[in-house]
């Protein structure tokens, strides 16, 4: 029965620490309230949903002509593009554009896909110092963690916690204000955008008509990480991409409102090529690159293909039963929650790589308030299920043996009747069956926090006795 | 009159059997007639989420085999009819003929609540149950059936219950079958939250359409010594007829 792992052992660990849960709780909450709000003020957000999945869908299904189209654009409007196979290769790419470039310094805008690439750590063992500017990317950079929500990288962080990590790396005095922990951070940071001579970004959406490269943030760092700094280099993943600025639009309807409820996020920048003769800002030299990274395959795979609708909003998160409670960093690995939980497996098989995250997919109620708060019509309950399915071997906490066992005396309602009538009769409050072997454990576990249940004369057995004539009578 | 077939998913039968006795009294007394197709084990469920399909494969060619011949299946419980409405069609993908046949027989199987008010149109039982009452969204009623207005516009017809909401009553109660005792610590947590949203309600009672909701936060809330029972709508839709 597998019921340990690593993965149990941090989900348990996580539970149990009560300023986390709180944490965690609050931001839930603020989340949930922030998206219904945002998607409320559409007229009709269901439809609005609906075009954005299709939007997706149809980019989806043409990818490899809207990926070339991109890359025309991109160079006709005087960038550069590189295919990466894998992590490795786009990190390599970027190491030797900033060796090309001279660069000592890099500032760098929120992006998930070069977590999943793990790119600082190369760019630093190239003596390349390297800075995260987004406020949560930034936190957790410093407190050497990795991001534990694809929104809200330092979500499991209270003020208090932030607070102490600034004093210890800035010298900076303990506050609980937030206006003013941030004001340390803009003091610290404004002075590595200063100095920067490479910007590194993600790409929320990956224009082909216009080859242009969409980014949506709050803070503004993205802005300065991609005009200050004389190199801009974005690093996006394949099914970051659609055919058109509607499509583009479709996403944009939904992505900001159902991520942090706003109807636009204060800076929407569309970036297309370098600065041009007689432009004032933007980055004179700039690289575009195309990362797989296994989503090829995914893209192949008919029942797994629409995880690659996800637009990275987040909301499947904030609504998880599962992740609310244990938060990102419970996780092995770059993505957690319900996305994540998808991805993460199906990225590491198509990489032909060792799979920690099997695991992922049974970690989840089956609730599926995922599913419903996804505004791209990702199935995730449907997804997960498969994937339980396809790695039951490993992960499955109902061993091969006994799934044939009991699907056996399933179809023999005799036995069934037989075994049932025994344990009423032997055992009715369970309590012999809590130490037997298998299905014990599992009581036992249920019964830490539950009173047990008692086996009752069944129904059916009660259908004999009850006399079909008393209708409106009390049975 | 119309004619059902009951489901009495394994969990009742053997557990809750006052459950599908409340059902069946409820639909006797709207005029329907009841047939208990002999030979229900179970549905496949514990095993489709535990990832094991060819053995749910297994046992949902059998349970469907038993109820086909139905006018209407009728369950009371939200996850065993999505078992049958939607996971059959799902484990049945590569075999045309069984998909077919699971969906002609989703379509006619319902949850009690759903069965009640969008078939029969009836949402007044004539019962009588003096009590505070919150209504559990059991994921798989609510989320999963789109069944939430049925069950409170039920509720709100019995004589003498007022019914209150919960702060989140469509959040799930952390049961989510092997999820319970495989992530058991996790699964606490998420009903320790539920159990704190049902206390600060001061209901005096508890209802879902859900069994496996109803066993997990029933039996939370007994190992608390908390006094709330925690029943089942049908048990709630059997009282007080008449009265």
């Amino acid at each position: 029965m597998k019921m340990t792992g690593p993965f149990h052992t941090r989900c348990e660990q996580a539970v149990a620490n009560a300023t986390l849960r709180k944490t965690l709780k609050n931001a839930a909450q603020i989340f949930r309230q922030s998206r219904a709000e945002g998607l409320g003020t559409l007229a009709d957000p269901e439809a609005a949903c609906d075009r954005a999945a299709e939007a997706k869908r149809r980019s989806l299904e043409n990818l490899p002509a809207i990926l070339e189209l991109l890359e025309q654009n991109v160079i006709a409007a005087g960038g550069h593009v590189h295919w990466a196979r894998t992590g490795a290769e786009a990190n390599r790419i970027v190491a030797d554009i900033a060796r090309a470039e001279g660069v000592r310094s890099v500032v760098k805008g929120k992006s998930m896909i070069t977590e999943e690439t793990g790119l600082n750590q190369l760019l630093k063992d190239q003596g390349i110092e390297v800075n995260e500017t987004d406020l949560g990317e930034w936190i957790v950079q410093l407190a050497g963690e990795k991001p534990s929500h694809i929104v809200a990288p330092a979500l499991h962080k209270n003020r208090h916690e932030v607070s102490q990590l600034f004093h210890e790396h800035l010298g900076e005095p303990i506050t609980d204000d937030i206006p003013t922990l941030t004001l340390m951070a803009r003091r610290a940071l404004r002075e590595k955008f200063l100095v920067a001579e490479m910007g590194i970004t993600g790409a929320n959406i990956l224009v082909a008509e216009t080859g242009s490269v969409l980014l949506i943030e709050n803070e503004g760092n993205i802005r300065m990480s991609t005009t200050l700094p004389r190199v801009h280099v974005a690093v996006a993943s394949l099914e970051k991409a659609v055919q058109t600025l509607e499509d583009a639009a479709a996403i944009l309807a939904v992505l900001p409102r159902s991520c942090t409820g706003q109807v636009l996020s204060s800076y929407t920048t569309v970036i297309t090529g370098p600065r041009r003769a007689g432009e004032r800002d933007g980055a004179q030299v700039f690289h575009l690159v195309l990362l797989d990274n296994g989503r090829s395959r995914i893209l192949a795979d008919p029942e797994m293909r629409s995880i690659l609708h996800c637009i990275r909003c987040g909301a499947c998160f904030n609504f998880c039963p599962a992740y609310t409670r244990v938060g990102g960093l419970a996780y092995p690995g770059t993505y957690s929650g319900p996305m994540g939980s998808i991805l993460a497996p199906l990225l590491a098989e198509a990489q032909g790589k060792a799979n920690p995250f099997a695991a992922f997919p049974y970690f989840c109620t089956t609730c599926g308030a995922c599913r419903d708060a996804c505004p791209v019509r990702i199935d995730h309950p449907r997804l997960l299920m498969k994937l339980r399915a396809r790695h039951a071997d490993t992960e499955s906490p109902l061993p091969a043996l006994a799934a044939a066992a009991f699907a056996r005396l399933s179809a023999s309602p005799r036995t069934w009747k037989m075994a049932a009538g025994v344990a009423r009769t032997l055992d009715p409050e369970l309590k012999l069956a809590c130490r037997m072997p298998g299905i014990g454990k599992a009581l036992s576990l249920w019964a830490r926090k539950r009173r047990l249940p008692r086996l009752k004369q069944p129904f059916a057995a009660r259908w004999a006795d009850r006399s079909q004539t008393q209708p409106g009578g009390r049975a | 009159m119309p004619t059902v077939d009951l489901f009495i998913p394994c969990l009742v039968d053997q557990f809750l059997p006052e459950v599908a006795e409340a059902c069946a009294n409820v639909l006797t007394r709207l005029g329907v007639t009841l047939r208990l197709p002999s030979g229900q084990t179970c549905c496949g469920q514990p095993v489709y989420k535990a990832g094991r399909f060819p053995e749910a494969r297994d046992i949902a060619r059998r349970h469907l085999a038993l109820f086909e011949g139905a006018e209407a299946v009728v369950a009371p419980s939200g996850s065993c009819v999505h078992m049958m409405r939607h996971g059959y069609p799902e484990l049945f993908e590569g075999e045309p003929g069984m998909r077919e046949r699971a969906r002609a027989l989703g379509q006619r199987t319902y949850e009690f609540c759903e069965y009640l008010v969008d078939v029969l149109g009836v949402s007044d039982v004539h019962a009588n149950y003096v009590a505070r009452a919150v209504y559990h969204d059991s994921c798989q009623v609510g989320r999963s059936l789109g069944v939430k207005a049925q069950p409170r516009a039920l509720l709100d017809a019995v004589g003498g219950l007022t019914r209150v909401e919960l702060e989140f009553p469509e959040d799930c109660c952390g049961f989510g079958g092997p999820f319970a005792v495989q992530h058991a610590a996790v699964s606490e947590a998420i009903l320790e939250d539920k159990i704190d949203d049902i206390l600060s309600s001061r209901a005096d009672i508890v209802v879902t359409a859900e069994p496996s909701c109803l066993l997990n936060i029933r039996g939370g809330l007994q190992k608390l010594k908390a006094k709330q029972p925690v029943l089942h709508i049908a048990q709630v839709l059997d009282s007080g007829v008449g009265a």
